[in-house]
């Protein structure tokens, strides 16, 4: 049986469970005076059948795999010293052969195949009629309870209150989550490589093959961190002129009838894939870059900083201007009509009242967007560098953060090695990097916020 | 109090002379006027670059839509197909080159014809078969069939004018021999051009004119729909208890203060995430749509959620209090009064993250979905790949080809993408009301 | 519009306690008509306002009196859908005249508004926004003289004279409105125009502030807006009532108040409405 079988009988017995409990509810109802409809104790039947029994499949399925493989590894003649890969190894091979893709013809490996799947299918039964006697259980416990005074909608409104809690709460949970892993796995890597090493260090070639003790010196992130930097300014001198002044014209002057045009059409801008301006970067603006630049006898790379961070500074620009146009008319109408009665002219208004009173919430945006570009990843991959330099020249190539997060793991290595590792210690410095500049830049929009509204 | 001596008069600041102030007032209103003229034409600016991705994008990506085929005279013989009209095995491919040989006799040199045949696309004799099969009774009755088989990607580049002659020969990936026979071939009226099937029915190949986007899109509609069946009921309650029950508490502030930041965490953490917890953690298959869909869901829950609180904000507190007048308990009026009224802004929000979901692709590559998969995904379990990662691949590869392959994938994409949001809008123009 | 000195009130001064003024008229609306779009706000109006006086306009509410105070200094051209017919007259000269400049008009008819708008900077910086802007003083004492100058003519001085640095929005209601009150007589204007200035200000704040308009009102031409009939009757030596977009009465406040000719007037004094 499957476990979609499974599912399916469960659903079953709680439909037959719903409508037994609300027609015993119904023929109570024409005697006494009920609590709740009958259909809420048709609900809390289908709860009290679902609930258990879900639960048990759940705990079944997280449970069972890991546990069957344990046991069916005590029954191969396993020398005790063996390294944690290798025993992975052994694993992998067991599941393989039991579900058919063949593997070594060691007969010892085949006899705990054997039993690694008889052990699955006994605890599946095992599990299938334990989750099957539980819901039948509810559904006997649910049907008792179907009397006149029984809250059966206050219990059903507790547990649907109760899986809204458990929801608003997985925010938190993905938050730990994030954090937890980052720092797991990147402790893993700090065994291999010191954390001074790794933050100040000045060489980056994971590629490199150095006996164990020496692998600290190739995992040098700072040339990643200045090319990040590099990248990002280029995109930050871009989008916030433009955005800004994009954002002034959008707001302050434009006729009602041009901004209901040029709004959706910015926010198109932001709903581009990156993919596709990093194909946009590689192939347009990289090859015209380094054409021109030949004109003029300058060599720029065909993987230039100045390609990706011109592109990236585009795809930032309706970020900029957006939040700028929302914050500038925050600013109360009252402060512009004081300054125009006094003799100034527009521009006078926005560059010396507006301006001035938006200050604060135009930064704590303009941080927000810079934690975009140090975040963005698409772009680069497809327009910058894999190679790690040093270097400030906004024609050389460089690599950041996000491109060699995804080179070391997008290829063959296994999962222990310190490159594999290496990318989540470069993830965790992404993050707590960009939850500082949000956190800062949120609460600088919410205290700018708060002063107009 | 009109009665007082009137004191003494205010000292003229006027020092300047008026005249002095008019030529200050004309000069502001060309400060004026010019500042005005850079907000213009940034925005001006940001928009013509606007045009300028998609117009580029688009002349890339036109002669993708048409693919380039040789009419062939495949001679059959009818020892080829048994008496119940099934067709044996046979050398497909060597009926082909046999064929095309058969078009210039002149050519003996064995590399020029191992040249020649490589005019012909790696796929040609699985099309063969195949029609071979469907059209077997009058394949033996006639003793030959007609077969239109792809132009290989190097031939069919050049037909479209992306590899030119002018190139010296050395430089280029066909040949002068190739040219002269394809031009041949054109002028018998061999060669045509149809409209690229290929590319919307199959799955990825490492020979250009095999690509299709057939399982990336099989794979982005499995992607989506896991997304919005995780995201969306737990978005939708997590909002209502967010805006509804929850009490002023340091741990509601916790939990909003953590949605608003995971909203502005870069995509690829979250591929880490999945990565360690999903993967290794819970040994989810590899490349499924199934640990996309989970890894996507949390990307897009913070907007969910957000537009959600917005929406339920907007329902003005007289539709509540009118339901719990008439007797209804608070998550009766929720559920009964309030989310349906917030309802469109709830889906308009949605539609909204699925859009940003479908075209996500870096926290895929962490979890797999950059491997090589040809076959279209049937289950939600299958390796896939979805859209925007196939067009990574594609944009990496060195053919040619490949090139307009890739920005056709973009045109499409683009396509679903408008479409979801042009959607978005019907629904909150159609449904959303002011209160 | 012409190159008119400044000051030229006529002013006779007996040189003892009482004052006795020509009437001259600094601003004369002719036939003036505004639109809201379709709305008919402003329906024929012809008023005189007279130099150095104070004049009221009265009228309940939703009248249209704040709507024509805006015209006096074309505040109603931010309003895009807002259109003005009939003349307005500054010294003479058509203030809607195509030719004219708004900023310059500005810069000689100023506006304090119903809820007190000091900009987010410090009070000194208020202050001076409106010479700097127009390049008014030539050095930074000058500036400072001004300032001052503006502030004790507003009363405020001696309230804020040592913390002229402060920030605008941190003072009082009343004292946030003496600033914007001292702010628009920095740029030395002729007209002050006063859209209910005291509204949103308590009973002690409104005193004051309409001391300070009766201290004004030899140096300035005041037109004031209010709600209060009692305070109009308290500051004001010509009245205008207003109701419904059109021009009921205008004459003496005295006359008004206790012999109004029409009888919308008699019925809004005597509070049958309004």
């Amino acid at each position: 049986m499957h476990v979609l079988t499974l599912l399916a009988v469960l659903l079953c017995i709680s439909l037959l469970g719903f409508r037994i409990s609300q027609s015993r509810a119904l023929s109570l109802a024409r005697t006494a005076g009920l609590h709740s409809l009958p259909y809420h104790h048709g609900q809390f039947a289908s709860l009290a059948i679902l609930l258990p029994g879900l639960g048990v499949i759940l705990l079944w399925s997280l449970l069972e795999a890991p546990l069957a493989l344990w046991l069916a590894l005590d029954h191969l003649p396993v020398p005790p010293n063996l390294a944690d890969g290798e025993v992975r190894l052994l694993i992998a091979e067991i599941s393989n052969i039991a579900a058919g893709y063949g593997g070594r013809q060691d007969p010892a490996l085949l006899a705990a195949a054997w039993h690694y799947r008889e052990l699955r299918q006994t605890s599946f039964t095992l599990a299938a009629s334990v989750a099957v006697s539980v819901s039948l259980g509810g559904l006997v416990f649910a049907w008792r309870r179907v009397t006149p005074s029984h809250q059966a909608r206050n219990s059903v409104e507790r547990v649907l209150k109760i899986f809204m809690i458990l929801c608003s709460a997985l925010a938190v949970l993905t938050t730990a989550g994030i954090i937890l892993s980052l720092l797991f796995e990147a402790f893993r890597f700090f065994v291999h490589v010191p954390f001074t090493a790794f933050l100040f260090g000045l060489e980056w070639s994971p590629q490199k093959a150095l006996p164990a003790e020496q692998i600290g010196a190739v995992f040098g992130a700072v040339p990643l961190f200045t090319g990040t930097l590099l990248i990002a300014s280029i995109a930050m001198l871009v989008a916030t002129p433009l955005g800004l002044l994009t954002a002034i014209y959008t707001a302050e002057y434009a006729a009602p009838h041009i901004r209901t045009v040029a709004k959706p059409l910015l926010e198109i801008l932001a709903g581009i894939p990156t993919v596709v301006y990093g194909f946009f970067a590689a192939l347009m603006v990289a090859p015209a870059l380094r054409d021109t630049g030949a004109m003029f006898g300058i060599s720029i790379s065909s993987e230039s900083a100045l390609a990706a961070g011109v592109v990236m500074g585009i795809m930032i620009i309706p970020f900029v201007s957006s939040l700028a146009d929302d914050i500038m008319s925050a600013v109360p109408q009252s402060l512009r009509e004081g300054s125009l009665g006094l003799g100034a002219t527009q521009s006078e208004t926005i560059r010396r009242v507006v301006l001035p009173a938006a200050l604060p919430g135009i930064i704590g945006g303009i941080l927000l967007a810079a934690s975009r570009a140090i975040g963005e990843t698409m772009i680069v991959v497809m327009a910058a560098g894999l190679s790690a330099h040093l270097t400030a020249n906004p024609f050389a190539a460089v690599t950041t953060v996000t491109v060699q997060i995804v080179t070391l793991l997008v290829g063959d290595q296994e999962f222990d090695s310190p490159k594999t590792l290496a990318a989540f210690a470069l993830g965790l410095v992404l993050f707590v990097v960009t939850l500082a500049l949000n956190f800062v830049a949120l609460q600088v929009v919410r205290k700018y916020r708060e002063q107009y509204e | 109090m009109n009665s007082r001596i009137p004191p003494t008069p205010l000292p003229s600041l006027s020092i300047q002379s008026t005249q002095c102030l008019r030529a200050r007032i004309r000069r502001r209103h060309v400060a004026e006027r010019r500042f005005r003229f850079y907000g213009f034409s940034a925005m001006v600016l940001t928009l013509a670059v606007l045009v300028l991705v998609f117009s580029f994008i688009l002349s890339k990506s036109y002669t993708a839509f048409q693919e380039n085929v040789l009419s062939l005279r495949i001679a059959i013989d009818s020892a080829m197909i048994d008496s119940k009209g099934n067709p044996l095995t046979a050398d497909y491919r060597e009926l082909i080159q046999k064929a095309v040989a058969g078009l210039f006799p002149a050519v003996t040199d064995r590399h020029d014809r191992h040249l020649l045949f490589s005019l012909i696309s790696e796929g040609a004799p699985y099309a063969l078969r195949a029609l071979v099969t469907r059209q077997r009774q009058q394949a033996k009755r006639d003793g030959n069939i007609i077969v239109d088989v792809l132009l290989s990607d190097e031939a069919d580049q050049f037909l479209k004018g992306h590899i030119t002659a002018h190139v010296s020969e050395k430089e280029r990936k066909i040949k002068d021999l190739q040219v002269t026979w394809l031009k041949e071939l054109q002028a018998r009226g061999l060669i045509h051009s149809r409209f690229n099937i290929t590319l919307f029915t199959a799955g990825d190949s490492r020979e250009p004119e095999l690509a299709g986007i057939l399982g990336a899109v099989t794979g982005s509609f499995y992607l989506v729909i896991v997304t919005l069946g995780l995201s969306f009921p737990v978005g939708v309650a997590s909002a209502v208890y967010l805006e509804e029950f929850a009490p002023r508490n340091r741990l509601t502030d916790m939990i909003e203060v953590n949605i608003n930041n995971l909203a502005a965490v870069p995509s690829v953490v979250f591929g880490l995430l999945g990565l360690a917890v999903f993967l290794n953690g819970l040994s989810f298959p590899r490349s499924a749509p199934l640990v996309g869909g989970f890894v996507l869901s949390l990307l897009i829950l913070p907007t969910i959620i957000l537009a959600a609180r917005a929406a339920l904000k907007a329902v003005p507190l007289s539709i509540r209090e009118a339901a719990l007048g008439i007797g209804a308990s608070k998550m009766q009026s929720i559920l009964h009064h309030v989310l349906p009224l917030a309802m469109p802004g709830i889906m308009t929000g949605t539609i909204l993250g699925l859009a940003h979901a479908l075209g996500e692709s870096a926290p895929l590559l962490m979890i797999g979905m950059v491997a090589f998969v040809v076959d279209t995904p049937v289950t939600l379990l299958d390796p896939a790949t979805v859209l925007p990662v196939q067009i990574y691949l594609w944009a990496d590869s060195p053919e040619r080809a490949f090139l307009e392959k890739t920005a056709a994938a973009i045109v499409v994409l683009l396509g679903f993408l408008i479409a979801m949001n042009t959607i978005a809008i019907m629904v909150r123009i159609k449904f959303e009301r002011r209160w | 519009m012409s190159l008119s000195s400044k000051k030229d009130a006529q002013r006779v001064s007996l040189g003892d306690s009482l004052l006795v003024e020509t009437a001259c008229a600094k601003l004369a609306a002719r036939n003036v008509n505004v639109f809201y779009g379709e709305k008919h706000a402003i329906k024929d109006v012809t008023l005189d306002i007279n130099c150095n006086e104070v004049t009221a306009l009265i009228g309940p509410s939703g009248c249209g009196k704040s709507t024509f105070l805006r015209c006096l200094n074309r505040m109603n051209d931010t309003i895009d859908t807002c259109r003005v017919t009939g003349t307005i007259t500054l010294d003479g000269e058509n203030i809607y005249a195509s030719k004219v400049d708004s900023v310059y008009l500005r810069t000689r008819v100023g506006m304090v508004f119903q809820k007190p708008n000091p900009f987010p900077k410090s009070i000194f910086e208020n202050v001076a926004y409106g010479p700097r802007i127009h390049g008014l003083t030539s050095s930074r004492s000058e500036l400072e003289s001004v300032v001052l100058t503006s502030l004790e003519r507003a009363g405020l001085l001696e309230e804020v004279r040592d913390r002229l640095h402060a920030s605008g929005i941190s003072l009082s209601g009343g004292q946030q409105q003496r600033l914007c009150i001292a702010r628009a007589i920095a740029v030395s204007p002729e007209v002050i125009l006063m859209d209910e200035p005291c509204s949103a200000l308590d009973p002690i704040a409104t005193a004051k502030i309409e001391e300070l308009i009766d201290e004004l009102q030899h140096n300035f031409t005041i037109v004031i807006v209010t709600h209060s009939m009692q305070q109009a009757a308290r500051v004001s030596q010509r009245t205008a009532f207003f109701h419904l977009g059109e021009l009921v009465e205008c004459g003496g406040t005295e006359q008004i108040f206790t012999n109004p000719v029409n009888r919308l007037t008699q019925g809004y004094i005597t509070g049958r409405f309004g």
